[in-house]
């Protein structure tokens, strides 16, 4: 350590010296000197539940992608004389009412969960980041519009106005994905517009105003980086979130129909008491393929806020 | 005080006919001749085109959008909700018992979360990366990730199939009740796993909000004067921290009180509780929109007023917000 402190103030004057004083100091406490992004990364690495979730995500992303070769039945085809077996060697998780291999099932329904994850938060996360940033951005009349809505649609039972949706346009895995998307905006764009006016009273934008700078330019380039820290942290939750939703909608008859599996409309069947007693398989392994997945996502997002940021309660 | 509390109920107004107007507006663009969502379709198909003519003028339907729904929020402020294709009765006959039997199991669920919630909140707060906060936090992530469906059916699995102990749908038993105080506990045990697992649904919420709060306060200035001042840990904690904690945990309240809605949707189709949620599922499958606009105008006031109710009580605890 002296010797750090030595070679530090040995050298020549100006800047320079000053940073390896710092480097130095750091580095006899251990630390180095990281960029704020790799400082990020680096404590979302040595999160360790959140690496046990994304190593779940990427298995599960793997397998909704190459499904069709990794499952070993095509999840539709009825085998009438096996319908309801226990698991075995052949139907490693069983078969369900009509015969159907529920492995090859819950492998099939991860593809409808990444999709309506994928889908739902990109349709949302785009809305919130567009009126968050005009209500932001400019205040005013627009921002007073504009939060009137978020009141509004804040207000709704969205599970309840959801059924409102999905009767009008039926039930479908595209109309969850919309209704998902159409009703989830306000959290959003209210973090975001929050965000947004406390980097707008920031030098750097007085600065570019200052010299000119179009508005379209100073949001592009000034405002919407200072935003991707909350945006990523909402987004992952908000994946959770939508493939917990779309399980509910799927269970309740109003997402995704038969014969499409989904790991939501594969439970309906264990409603009834005898097969809720009697055969565990057709029950356990859709609600633990939903748990284990919404809870690998949580933990990402647990992760990721910790490492981009740590001042965020909101989730 | 009187006038914070008008001016919050008239800002409330807007907020009311915004949902209804957007419902509404949703409701008559359903693919269709708005005539399907208004009368039952064998009643369409049993009336010639002069028959249908003369109820789509005296529903108002040739009118124009903005007068129809004026007519109907009119019938509204006067309890006419039109009446259920499905059920053949007025709406409002339908929604009467349901939405006191919803009432229940959600306060009860909210009592729930609020007890468990805020324990654990407190609890990881207080010790910060301790075993027990790591323990609790990843039991709160776990109750968040786990839907209240499948909680459900493993309950039931365990509490009334194997164990016995409760029963496992409806409200009321049909047999063997004979005394009040009989009725009384019999739907206490009816109540209970429904309460629990919504309650224990929502209480991941109301858990991360107080620990991050509680943490928030715990280093302000304030705390560390009161420490100084050498007052009793238990004295600092009651009096100086949960006080100032428990405001933004307030506001929370309201908000999630629409997520327990939701929640109890999903809770009551299992538990055949009947309640609003299982009336709007079945509503939506049968496309019965008298019934389904009844149960969203119902749902969004309860939000509403639990809201308001929220603000009052934040407007009490903290008077800053009264002058703003």
């Amino acid at each position: 350590m002296s010797q750090n402190v030595q070679s530090a103030s040995a050298t020549s004057a100006g800047d320079e010296s000053l940073n390896q004083l710092a480097e130095s100091l750091g580095s006899a406490r251990g630390e180095k000197h990281y960029s704020p992004r790799r400082r990020a990364l680096r404590q979302f690495l040595r999160h360790r539940m959140a690496m046990a979730g994304l190593a779940v995500i990427l298995l599960l992303v793997v397998l909704a992608i190459f499904a069709d070769q990794i499952a070993p039945f095509d999840p539709v085809q009825t085998h009438f004389p096996d319908s309801r077996s226990a698991p075995n060697a052949v139907y490693w998780l069983g078969a369900d009412d009509l015969g159907r291999d529920i492995l090859s099932r819950i492998i099939h329904a991860a593809r409808i969960s990444v999709s309506v994850g994928i889908v739902a938060v990109t349709i949302y996360q785009v809305i919130a980041l567009l009126l968050g940033a005009l209500s932001g951005y400019f205040g005013g009349l627009v921002d007073s519009v504009i939060q009137r809505l978020v009141d509004i649609v804040m207000s709704f039972p969205t599970l309840i106005v959801i059924l409102v949706f999905i009767a009008i346009l039926g039930p479908s895995i595209y109309n969850v994905m919309i209704a998902i998307g159409l009703l989830s905006w306000p959290g959003p764009t209210r973090l975001y517009r929050g965000q947004i006016l406390q980097l707008r009273e920031m030098d750097y934008i007085m600065a570019a105003r200052s010299t000119g700078t179009r508005d379209s330019r100073i949001i592009i380039k000034h405002i919407l980086p200072g935003i991707v820290s909350p945006l990523v942290v909402n987004a992952t939750f908000g994946v959770g979130a939508a493939i917990m939703a779309e399980a509910g909608l799927s269970f309740l008859g109003l997402g995704v129909q038969p014969p499409t599996a989904s790991w939501g409309n594969m439970l309906i069947d264990a409603q009834n008491l005898t097969k809720l007693q009697t055969m565990p398989w057709m029950w356990v392994p859709p609600g633990l393929a939903i748990a284990i997945t919404v809870l690998a996502i949580n933990f990402i997002g647990d992760g990721l806020r910790d490492a981009l940021d740590p001042k965020q309660t909101e989730t | 005080m009187a006038r914070y509390i008008m001016r919050r109920l008239i800002l409330s107004i807007p907020v009311f006919l915004g949902i209804t107007f957007l419902v509404y507006l949703a409701i008559n663009l359903a693919p269709g001749d708005p005539i399907n969502t208004m009368i039952p379709f064998e009643q369409i198909a049993e009336s010639t085109p002069a028959e249908i003519q003369a109820i789509r003028e005296s529903l108002g339907l040739d009118q124009p959008l903005l007068i129809r729904y004026g007519r109907w929020l009119y019938e509204l402020a006067q309890g006419n909700f039109g009446r259920s294709f499905q059920q053949k009765a007025p709406v409002a006959d339908l929604l009467q018992d349901r939405i006191a039997n919803t009432l229940r199991l959600a306060v009860a669920a909210l009592v729930i979360a609020l007890a468990i919630g805020l324990t654990s909140g407190v609890i990881m707060a207080l010790k910060q990366y301790s075993w027990l906060d790591y323990l609790l936090s990843v039991f709160t992530l776990a109750q968040w990730s786990t839907p209240p469906f499948f909680v459900a059916l493993a309950a039931i699995y365990i509490f009334s199939i194997q164990l016995n102990w409760l029963p496992s749908f409806g409200m009321n038993s049909v047999r063997g009740i004979d005394t009040a105080w009989q009725s009384f506990w019999d739907q206490v045990r009816h109540l209970i796993m429904p309460a629990t697992i919504l309650g224990l649904y929502g209480s991941a919420t109301f858990a991360r909000y107080t620990r991050a709060s509680v943490l928030d306060v715990l280093h302000s200035d304030f705390v560390t004067t009161a420490r100084a001042k050498g007052l009793l840990n238990r004295t600092v904690v009651v009096r100086h921290i949960f006080r100032n904690a428990a405001m933004p945990v307030v506001t929370v309240v309201g908000l999630n009180l629409a997520n327990l809605l939701g929640g109890a949707v999903i809770v009551e189709t299992i538990f055949a509780w009947p309640g609003m949620g299982r009336l709007g599922v079945a509503a939506t499958i049968d496309r019965d929109y008298p019934l389904l606009m009844g149960v969203v105008v119902v749902g969004a006031v309860m939000v509403l007023v639990i809201n308001l109710l929220a603000d009052i009580f934040y407007a009490i605890v903290d008077p800053r917000i009264r002058y703003e």
